[in-house]
C-alpha cells in the first residue's frame, strides 16, 4: 500500500528532475561486477549461490539464481509477492533445502552461529524474560560463562536495557522487534538475514528501525540480506538492490549513494521510481 | 512505560481490600435466607433443614471423629486416583503430541474408550475388584485420564510452528526445545485439562462412593439416607461444594505461579 501511495511523488520527480533519472539510469546501466572491494575490515561472510533451484511439488519457486555476495555488503531483495524472494532466503538461512544448486560461504567456514535470521514476526518466548529470550540467541554459547552479560550488551546495543526483566507481552510492537533484533546479534553473526522484519511495523518505528538496522550493521560489519516489499526502504538501507522476477533476478542494482542517506531525497526518490517502474511493470497500475 | 508501572498502583487504588471477600458475598447470602426462611416455618425441616442444624450434625460428627475420617478417607482416594489417572494421562498426551507413530498407534482406542461413559463400568468394576478401594482408585483414575489426556495432546499440537522454528534455527536440542518451547507453549491447555479432571474427580469418587464402599463421604451420605439424617445428607453436598472450591483454588493458584508471563493471569 506504501509503495502505490509513494507511486504518484516518483511520478512527479520524473517531469521535475529529469537529469537525476538519468543519472539513476546511469547507475542501473553500469551494472558493475557485483564483487566491490569493501572500503572496511569486514567479518561478514561472502555469500556466493549457484543456479539455485526450490520447487515445491510442481511450482516451481526458484529456476536458477546465480548470485555473488561480497562479505560485507547489505543487499536488499524485492519483488512482488509470491515472486520467490522469502523462499531465497529461507534458503540462504539454511530452513529449508534447495531442490538443486550450491549455497556456500566463500572459503570461510560458517558456525551455526554465524548465520542468524530475522523474521517478519518477533518470534519471541511470551513465557521467557526479555533477557533470556535474546539470550536464546547465544546458541550452543547459551552455558557458557558470560552468557548474561553479552545478551545485556545486545539489549544495550537496541536501547532496551531496561526492559529486560519484562515479559515481552508488555512491550510494544517495535520494541518485541528488537528485542528479536538483539537476539539476532547476540552471537556476533557474520551473516543475517531479515524477512520483512519491519512489515508489520507503523511508519515511523520503521523509520527508527531502519536507522538501528543501517548503525548496526556499520557498527558490526555483518553481511546483510533484507527481503522487502518497500523499495523505499530497500534503497535507503542497502548497497545493493535485487529485484526478483519470476523465481530469477531480473535486476541488480547498486546503490552508490553515501551514508547516512537523506529519506526523501531526489536521488532515492529517482531510484526508488525507476525500480517501482520495474516491479510494477508498463501500462497504469496502482 | 509510566502507564505500565502505574498499574500495580491503579489497581490498589480502584479495588478495595474487601476484594478477597466480595465472590463469598452470594453464598453468604444464600445462607442467610436459608436460616431465614426455616426459622419463619417456609420451608419444612424434612425437606431443607436449617443452616444452623446442619452446622450442629457437622459439629457432632467433627467431635466424634467421624467426618474427619470419611473426609480424609475420601480425600485420600481422590489424590492416588488424581495421580495415578492424572500421570498415565499426561504421559499419553505428551507421547502422541510429539509422536507421530505413538498417535496413530494409540490415539484411535483412547478415543473409542472415551467414548464409553467411565461410570458405567461401575458394575463391571465391582465384581473385578469387589467393593475395595482399588475399585475407587480404578475408577477415578480413568475418569481423571481423559480429560489430562485430550488436553495436553491439543497444548502440545497447537504450540505456536514459528516458535518451533524459531527454536531450531537458534540451534536447541530436541530436549531443549521441548523444555523452553513444547511444554511452556502447552501448559496453559494442561491446565485446563487439569481443571476439568478435578471436577470428575470428585464427581466420579462420590459416585462410586455412594454405591459402593464402606466408608468416605458418599457412604456417609448414603448412611444417612437410610436413617432419615437429613442434616448429614445437607452436611455431605455442602463439603463436597467446599472440597470442590478448595480443589479449583489449588489448581488456580498453580495456575498463577506458573503462568505469570501469560497476560490473562497476571492481572487477578
Amino acid at each position: 500500500m506504501q509503495q502505490v501511495l509513494r507511486l504518484p511523488v516518483s511520478r512527479t520527480e520524473v517531469i521535475d528532475a529529469p537529469d537525476v533519472i538519468r543519472q539513476a539510469e546511469a547507475f542501473r546501466s553500469q551494472r558493475k561486477p557485483s564483487v566491490t572491494p569493501a572500503k572496511f575490515e569486514t567479518r561478514g561472510l561472502p555469500l556466493v549461490i549457484r543456479d539455485l533451484r526450490k520447487a515445491f511439488g510442481d511450482n516451481e519457486v526458484l529456476r536458477g539464481v546465480d548470485l555473488e555476495i561480497p562479505a560485507g555488503q547489505f543487499v536488499a531483495i524485492v519483488g512482488q509477492s509470491g515472486c520467490g524472494k522469502s523462499t531465497l532466503l529461507r534458503l540462504i538461512a539454511g530452513l529449508d533445502k534447495p531442490t538443486s544448486g550450491t549455497i556456500s560461504f566463500g572459503d570461510a567456514e560458517a558456525r551455526a552461529e554465524d548465520i542468524r535470521v530475522m523474521f517478519q514476526e518477533p518470534r519471541l518466548l511470551p513465557w521467557a524474560r526479555v533477557l533470556s529470550n535474546v539470550e536464546v540467541g547465544l546458541g550452543r554459547d547459551r552455558k557458557a560463562a558470560g552468557a548474561h552479560e553479552r545478551a545485556r550488551q545486545a539489549l544495550e546495543e537496541v536501547g532496551l536495557a531496561e526492559k529486560r526483566d519484562q515479559w515481552p507481552s508488555v512491550l510494544s510492537g517495535g520494541q518485541k522487534q528488537r528485542v528479536a533484533l538483539a537476539r539476532a546479534l547476540v552471537s556476533g553473526p557474520r551473516l543475517l538475514a531479515f524477512d520483512e522484519p519491519l512489515g508489520a511495523l507503523d511508519a515511523l518505528t520503521r523509520i527508527a528501525m531502519q536507522r538501528l538496522l543501517e548503525r548496526v550493521w556499520a557498527d558490526q560489519t555483518f553481511t546483510a540480506i533484507l527481503v522487502t516489499h518497500d523499495v523505499a526502504e530497500a534503497v535507503a538501507l542497502a548497497d545493493r538492490v535485487l529485484v526478483i522476477e519470476n523465481g530469477r533476478i531480473a535486476e541488480d542494482i547498486t546503490v552508490d549513494l553515501p551514508r547516512p542517506r537523506q529519506r526523501g531525497s531526489a536521488e532515492l526518490a529517482a531510484l526508488e521510481g525507476s525500480i517501482l517502474g520495474q516491479l510494477l511493470g508498463p501500462g497504469p497500475t496502482g | 512505560m509510566s502507564l505500565i508501572e502505574s498499574l500495580p498502583k491503579v489497581r490498589k487504588l480502584t479495588v478495595p481490600k474487601a476484594d478477597g471477600l466480595l465472590p463469598w458475598l452470594v453464598p453468604l447470602a444464600i445462607l442467610l435466607i436459608w436460616q431465614a426462611a426455616s426459622v419463619a416455618g417456609l420451608v419444612s425441616p424434612r425437606v431443607l433443614p436449617a443452616p444452623s442444624d446442619v452446622a450442629r450434625a457437622g459439629w457432632k460428627l467433627l467431635w466424634s471423629g467421624e467426618l474427619g475420617r470419611n473426609i480424609w478417607v475420601s480425600f485420600w482416594r481422590a489424590s492416588i486416583g488424581f495421580l495415578i489417572g492424572g500421570s498415565i494421562g499426561f504421559a499419553f498426551g505428551l507421547a502422541n503430541g510429539l509422536s507421530q507413530l505413538s498417535s496413530k498407534l494409540t490415539d484411535t482406542t483412547l478415543q473409542m474408550i472415551r467414548n464409553v461413559p467411565h461410570l458405567a463400568l461401575i458394575p463391571l468394576v465391582i465384581l473385578w475388584f469387589g467393593i475395595d478401594e482399588s475399585a475407587k482408585l480404578f475408577l477415578v483414575a480413568l475418569g481423571v485420564f481423559f480429560p489430562v489426556y485430550l488436553n495436553t495432546l491439543h497444548g502440545i499440537r497447537t504450540v505456536d510452528p514459528q516458535l518451533i522454528e524459531m527454536g531450531r534455527v537458534y540451534g536447541m536440542t530436541d530436549g531443549e526445545l521441548f523444555r523452553r518451547v513444547i511444554f511452556p507453549g502447552a501448559l496453559p491447555s494442561i491446565f485446563v485439562g487439569l481443571r476439568f479432571a478435578l471436577g470428575i474427580m470428585w464427581l466420579t469418587l462420590i459416585v462410586a462412593e455412594t454405591i459402593a464402599a464402606s466408608s468416605g463421604l458418599g457412604y456417609m451420605a448414603m448412611q444417612a439416607r437410610e436413617f432419615m439424617q437429613i442434616d448429614v445428607v445437607v452436611l455431605s453436598i455442602l463439603i463436597y461444594a467446599l472440597l470442590g472450591k478448595v480443589a479449583d483454588s489449588a489448581s488456580r493458584l498453580l495456575e498463577r505461579l506458573t503462568l505469570s508471563w501469560h497476560p490473562a493471569f497476571s492481572k487477578h
